[in-house]
């Protein structure tokens, strides 16, 4: 009997797939067999309105030893015989239901994307985007999701050093909230997804599985927010603990030779798991449901296969040592079931008692179909694109200082020390700079080595040009990436967009990913992962555009990295990068908070951009820096405040103002640095400057206990300081 | 030197602290699992800090009943060196082998954060190699650090000089305002009655490197090292 609508709504699938579906086996599926199609179809699972576009992203270097879409994780070679891996993922509809768990077990879900490849989960990141905080709902929506995080992520005992935090009304009624997790490993030891071998063993060890998160991946991450309100039940309940176990557990059991492939269940639970890692090894499976260990009475094999219950890995033993992989999860106390076994067939075998309730091939199951359109231009792009500076009154020079302050303590710019402080960032002993900074760094113990990392999205620059907005995610996250004094390696990206079934939030996505390769390529920089969250919106109004990279920068000597605070008394402060031109304001900070406007394109040359980050990494390298902050939200003036106030030091020096006041102080004009140096080092720096063609500015110097800005701002340090610190 | 790093699960920072005390102090550590029960052959045993059962119930309330924990008291009542670092200290206090609990902080929310610790007792086993009122800069990264017991608790505590470290300002003062978790008199490691069991919150394993920002916590494992 051909499924009804109701059917095919609950698994979000359209009836022009169930007829495909029905045209690929050559029959009606069975009910079972619907569900493991709609999560497997499921944009979040199946990437199908993403999967053209996301080609585009280069993913080769010589350094990438696992690309996008191979294994849960990209990984890369950093030398020595180690490597790392690094993926970001979003848990935006989850968090807007229920925030604590749903950012919770967010973080719970990437931390076993990386240590079910063999690799120890170090470091994690959070991009997250609020709407305002002025009203209630977005206050209560960011508490629990910042308490979700700290919850979760402080008892599994890696550092979360860095983020970023973003509000802006668009995101009212869709946070979003993206976490980044990196492992480090020896070369060679990465496990890999993956089920092979007849009458191999398939192990699903962890949490017992319940009703919780039926049917989060074609459920929640694939619908509007508009849709999802009543879906409470489709959101998961994290067990830290049980993770932090599996964590230590499963690192062991990767060092044997007693398995062929680790999954973790992640969205549509065992499903994905067992399909994705039945198809790459090429296999069949046969999965008996009442193996399955259940924390709830009379589920059926439909809830059983889509249950999102966390905390649980599928394992494929060895024929012969499914003994030994017990007793390695006895001792950490956790289940362990024996629940299937390997085939040959290639079918996809579920039974329920020994009778079959499913039996598909795998290749029809892991193989949604892949959606291209044609998007048009929006006829309201043009109008946003251009800014008629005439009609935007300048900055007088009485009211510069009253202005940064204003910025300062803007919710955008601010510090953002009363989140952060909440997440143990020091745990590993590795954190050399700590949350605050452009980026960042964590030494790699036992070498003189150390990565930086960092995210960055923009999407308020997106928005007004998707392509150009793609474009500086990329250069902007490599800029600070550059300012920590390393060399970008790879990035992870999480494209949070509206609902692709629509013209322009199609159109964004793709200029976006046009925009993001355009950079990587000219900055050779690969993507190695990524995460596509689509449908965010609520009431037909999408989120502003927001692609966020996760960047992974090396620092060969651990000793010659910088941060962005200034250092020491007396010391020349310069400007790497040219002047900004009066357009520079486009779309900016600056123009929003004082002005109330969003609209006016940012530039960028990426050429300039290349050069500047060559310039960077070569003077930290030298050891001719004292410090390096990136000029981005706020500009120019806000970049000097902010080294000011994490030196705690002051400034004295001069901006030149040729046009318009507020573009010299606080237009955001790319591809460019403000630096501090010994004096006596002036000379080299600009010299190297030279070289790679980088325009220098010498501003001042760093001094005393105010902030001085000749002719246009005088003001205590501690002004700014507590502007600044207490903006959120 | 010997030392013994207890590993319950949940326990995080035994990775930590075997880097400080092996990498960078050049001792012999092991790790113990919390259901051995044999400690011969080391001359300190370290409870480490991490979420020991996930902190579920009450910190350090499972981890307590742990086969190690019986032994460890053993050690402890011989007078050998005992040290609790953040959940360490919680455990130790369930076990009855210090007194007083530490509650939620009074803000109600998780801190991690550098903190300043004035050494208010430099006699002990573990404080010997301070300065009297020497200031150690060492994190805090926790949830319940906020120390509380009864008034004639804490009356003995500081008649008897248990209190070995309290949180202060870089100079050391003692005020509300480097308190960071509202623990009663900035108590951040006491000491027990025969001064051989440490409790602190503060992390020293992770001061021990410049790179870090402190090396401040060294001179607490450089300080046993030099009484054996």
């Amino acid at each position: 009997m051909p499924a009804s609508k109701e059917q095919l709504e609950e698994i979000a699938l359209s009836r022009r797939e169930y007829n495909l579906i029905v045209k690929l086996l050559g029959r009606e599926p069975t009910y079972v067999e619907l569900g493991l199609f709609g999560s497997l179809w499921s944009e979040h699972c199946g990437y199908k309105h993403s999967k053209a576009l996301l080609k585009m992203f280069p993913s080769m270097g010589k350094h990438v030893l696992v690309k996008p879409g191979e294994e849960n994780a990209g990984v890369i070679d950093i030398g020595d015989g180690q490597v790392i891996g690094f993926k970001m993922e979003s848990h935006n509809h989850p968090s807007y239901i229920e925030p604590y768990q749903g950012a919770a077990t967010g973080v719970g879900g990437i931390v076993r994307d990386i240590f079910t490849m063999g690799l120890r989960p170090i470091a994690l990141m959070n991009s997250l985007r609020f709407g305002p905080l002025s009203e209630p709902h977005n206050r209560y929506l960011m508490s629990g999701v910042v308490g979700g995080i700290a919850g979760y992520g402080n008892c599994l005992g890696i550092a979360d050093v860095g983020g970023e935090i973003y509000f802006d009304d668009c995101y009212s009624g869709n946070p979003l909230v993206n976490a980044f997790c990196l492992g480090i490993g020896k070369a060679g030891c990465i496990v890999k997804a993956c089920s092979y071998g007849e009458g191999n063993l398939v192990m699903l060890v962890g949490a017992d599985t319940g009703r919780d998160g039926m049917h989060g991946a074609s459920g929640l991450a694939s619908r509007t927010f508009e849709e999802v309100r009543e879906l409470r039940s489709a959101v998961q309940v994290g067990n830290p603990f049980m993770e932090k176990l599996l964590i230590e557990a499963c690192l062991e059991l990767a060092k044997t030779d007693w398995i062929v492939g680790m999954q973790d269940c992640g969205a549509a639970g065992l499903t994905s798991a067992t399909v994705e890692a039945a198809d790459k090894g090429g296999s069949g499976m046969d999965i008996e449901v009442q193996k399955v260990p259940r924390r709830e009475k009379g589920m059926t094999p439909y809830e059983v296969m889509l249950s999102e219950s966390q905390e649980r890995m599928v394992i494929i033993v060895k024929k012969g040592c499914e003994g030994k992989v017990k007793a390695l999860f006895d001792r950490w106390e956790l289940h362990s079931d024996i629940i299937g076994r390997v085939t040959s067939d290639g079918m996809f075998t579920i039974r329920d008692n020994g009778q079959v309730v499913a039996h598909a091939p795998v290749n029809i199951l892991n193989a949604p179909p892949v959606y291209r359109f044609r998007p048009k231009k929006p006829d309201w792009l043009e109008g946003l694109q251009e800014l008629d500076l005439s009609k935007i009154k300048d900055v007088a020079p009485k009211d510069a200082g009253s202005t940064l302050l204003k910025l300062l303590a803007a919710p955008n710019i601010c510090s953002k020390h009363k989140v952060y402080r909440q997440y143990d960032h020091q745990v590993g002993d590795n954190t050399v700079v700590l949350p605050g900074s452009d980026a960042a760094v964590l030494r790699i113990q036992e070498t003189s080595k150390a990565i930086s990392m960092v995210t960055d999205g923009n999407g308020r620059y997106c928005y007004v040009n998707p392509f150009i907005g793609g474009v500086i995610a990329v250069a902007e996250a490599a800029r600070n990436t550059a300012c920590s004094g390393a060399r970008p390696m790879a990035i992870t990206n999480c494209l949070n967009f509206g609902n692709p079934d629509k013209n322009d939030p199609y159109y964004q996505l793709r200029e976006c990913i046009k925009g993001m390769t355009y950079a990587c390529k000219k900055l050779k920089i690969p993507v190695i992962s990524g995460n596509v969250s689509l449908y965010n919106e609520t009431r037909g109004v999408a989120i502003f555009p927001t692609p966020v990279v996760g960047m992974v920068g090396l620092i060969k000597d651990v000793n010659r990295h910088c941060s962005s605070g200034f250092k020491k008394e007396g010391d020349a402060v310069l400007l790497l990068g040219g002047p900004g031109g009066d357009a520079s304001i486009g779309s900016g900070e600056y123009l929003e908070l004082v002005h109330g406007k969003v609209s006016g394109s940012q530039r960028i040359d990426i050429a300039s951009e290349k050069n500047l980050h060559d310039c960077l990494i070569k003077a930290a390298g030298k050891g001719l820096l004292r410090s390096a902050h990136d000029c981005s939200d706020g500009g120019l003036t806000v970049t000097l405040a902010e080294s000011c106030i994490l030196g705690d030091i002051g400034f004295k020096g001069e901006v030149k103002t040729g046009g318009r006041i507020d573009a010299a102080l606080f237009g955001e004009a790319q591809s460019r640095a403000v630096v501090s140096l010994d004096p006596q080092s002036v000379r080299r720096l600009e010299e190297l400057a030279y070289r790679c063609r980088v325009p220098v500015t010498r501003l001042g110097v760093v001094h005393g206990s105010r902030f001085a800005l000749k002719g246009l701002i005088d003001l205590p340090l501690g002004e700014l300081d507590r502007a600044w610190r207490n903006g959120l | 030197m010997k030392f013994g790093i207890v590993v319950f699960p949940g326990t995080w920072s035994d990775r930590d602290c075997y880097y400080s005390i092996h990498n960078i102090c050049g001792q012999d550590a092991v790790y113990i699992w919390h259901k051995d029960t044999d400690l011969s052959g080391c001359d300190c045993i370290v409870l480490p800090g991490g979420f020991s059962y996930g902190d579920y119930l009450r910190t350090g309330a499972i981890a307590r009943f742990s086969p190690v924990m019986d032994s460890v008291a053993d050690f402890s009542k011989k007078g050998r060196p005992v040290i609790g670092i953040c959940n360490g200290f919680q455990v130790l206090c369930e076990a009855h082998l210090l007194p007083g609990v530490l509650r939620q902080n009074d803000h109600l929310q998780y801190r991690c954060q550098w903190t300043y610790l004035k050494t208010v007792n430099n006699t002990t086993p573990f404080t010997s190699k301070c300065k009297k009122g020497q200031v150690l800069k060492i994190p805090i990264s926790h949830y319940e650090g906020r120390y509380y017991a009864d008034e004639s608790v804490i009356n003995e505590l500081e008649d008897t000089g248990r209190v070995a470290f309290r949180y202060g300002t870089p100079s050391g003062e003692i005020t509300g305002e480097a308190n960071p978790n509202g623990a009663l008199n900035n108590i951040a490691g006491i000491v027990n009655k025969q001064g051989n069991v440490l409790g602190m919150m503060p992390h020293p394993e992770r001061s021990c490197e410049d790179i870090l920002g402190s090396t401040d916590g060294n001179i607490i494992w450089e300080s046993l090292i030099a009484g054996i």
